[in-house]
């Protein structure tokens, strides 16, 4: 049963998932082209690529894809693979909420406490270097352009990532601003 | 408008908004709900940041069912991590159903090379305004910087460099006192 699985696959993707979602892609490859076969290398490309340039969270994006390919590669119709998609969606959140919800609730009571101070104090500054460290690892090529084969690309990338960077620390342009108009740049330059 | 309205909207707006996952939308986050809703404050909004981190599950749904349950109990966290999750459900079975055609424009694909190196910046900047709100000092800035380069250079998991601070800030509190 297609459905059972997806929920059960999805579920365990959810729960197993550290550390955001590209740490789950390659928990995902694993169980969905390794064990399962709902799609194939390719096809699974192909979503980390759409994901990558879709709004919302990557994983719920993987999820969202596969759920809906995995059922119509079954011989399912739309409105089930439609189905399929929303399922396999939930299945990543309902565990996690559900965990979160239980820490979320202790740390509210206990806001105060020593021990719970003492841990945050040091857990704050770590989380900045987290964030530091996911953005160095998207300066990537696929990110910015490779600096020898595309130098141009290159070069309006940096200046992008300056504006943009800029804009937002000591301007305070909103993100969805700079996101758009970045977009639009890209449209006109290249 | 009711609370729960107000979540569902402010949550799907920020759901809509997030290219490349969820570090992308911290900023974005906190300029909805610390500086335009003030639901949390700055350093609660960090507090949220680290239970996120720090538990299973998509960083983005974490924060807003933390910060729905925050405001409405249960029921609020609901209303929050569905609303961050729908616009992407939508979206991704809008472009399976229509996939070839969207990946083959040329003009689409022009766009998001102009995104791209935009999203990186949305990253990073949030960072340097952190550094005063987590209250670094001549004691701990090396922190975040040991952290990053234990990620980045030798490939270490966020997971045990969030767990190792967790158990030095414990231990650290108990000789304290």
């Amino acid at each position: 049963m297609i459905f059972l699985e997806l929920f059960y696959v999805f579920s365990k993707i959810g729960i197993f998932n550290f550390g955001g979602g590209y740490a789950m892609l390659s928990l995902i490859q694993d169980e969905v082209v390794n064990k399962h076969g709902w799609m194939t290398v390719n096809e699974f490309t192909d979503i980390v690529a759409v994901s990558q340039s879709t709004p919302g969270p990557i994983g719920i994006n993987c999820a969202t894809y596969t759920g809906y390919t995995a059922v119509i590669h079954a011989g399912y119709p739309t409105w089930a693979a439609v189905l399929g998609a929303v399922l396999a969606s939930l299945s990543v959140i309902w565990l996690p909420f559900i965990l979160m919800i239980s820490i979320s609730r202790y740390l509210i009571k206990h806001h105060d406490s020593k021990t719970v101070t003492s841990i945050f104090g040091t857990l704050r500054p770590t989380i900045i270097g987290l964030i530091a460290a996911a953005a160095l690892m998207l300066m990537s090529k696929e990110n910015f352009g490779d600096p020898k084969q595309e130098s141009f690309v290159f070069v309006v990338s940096v200046v992008l990532f300056m504006f943009a960077f800029v804009g937002t620390r000591l301007f305070k342009v909103h993100p969805i601003i700079m996101i758009l108009l970045c977009g639009l740049a890209g449209l006109v330059i290249y | 408008m009711s609370i729960y309205t107000d979540i569902f909207l402010t949550f799907a707006k920020i759901g809509s908004f997030t290219l490349g996952g969820g570090y992308a939308m911290v900023q974005m986050m906190e300029k909805e709900v610390v500086e335009k809703k003030q639901w949390l404050s700055h350093e609660e909004f960090m507090d949220t940041l680290v239970v996120a981190q720090s538990t299973p599950g998509l960083f983005a749904i974490d924060m807003a069912s933390h910060i729905g349950l925050k405001l409405k109990g249960v029921r609020g966290g609901i209303v929050g991590a569905l609303a961050t999750a729908l616009p992407s459900i939508v979206a991704i079975l809008l472009i399976a159903m229509f996939f070839q055609t969207f990946k083959d424009n040329v003009y689409v694909e022009k766009v998001f090379m102009g995104v791209r190196p935009c999203v990186v910046a949305l990253i990073l900047a949030p960072c340097f305004g952190m550094a005063k709100k987590a209250k670094l000092t001549k004691f701990n800035w090396w922190i975040p910087i040991v952290a990053a380069v234990l990620i980045t250079a030798f490939g270490v998991s966020p997971i045990w460099c969030i767990l190792i601070a967790g158990v030095g800030g414990f231990v650290w509190g108990r000789l304290k006192n």
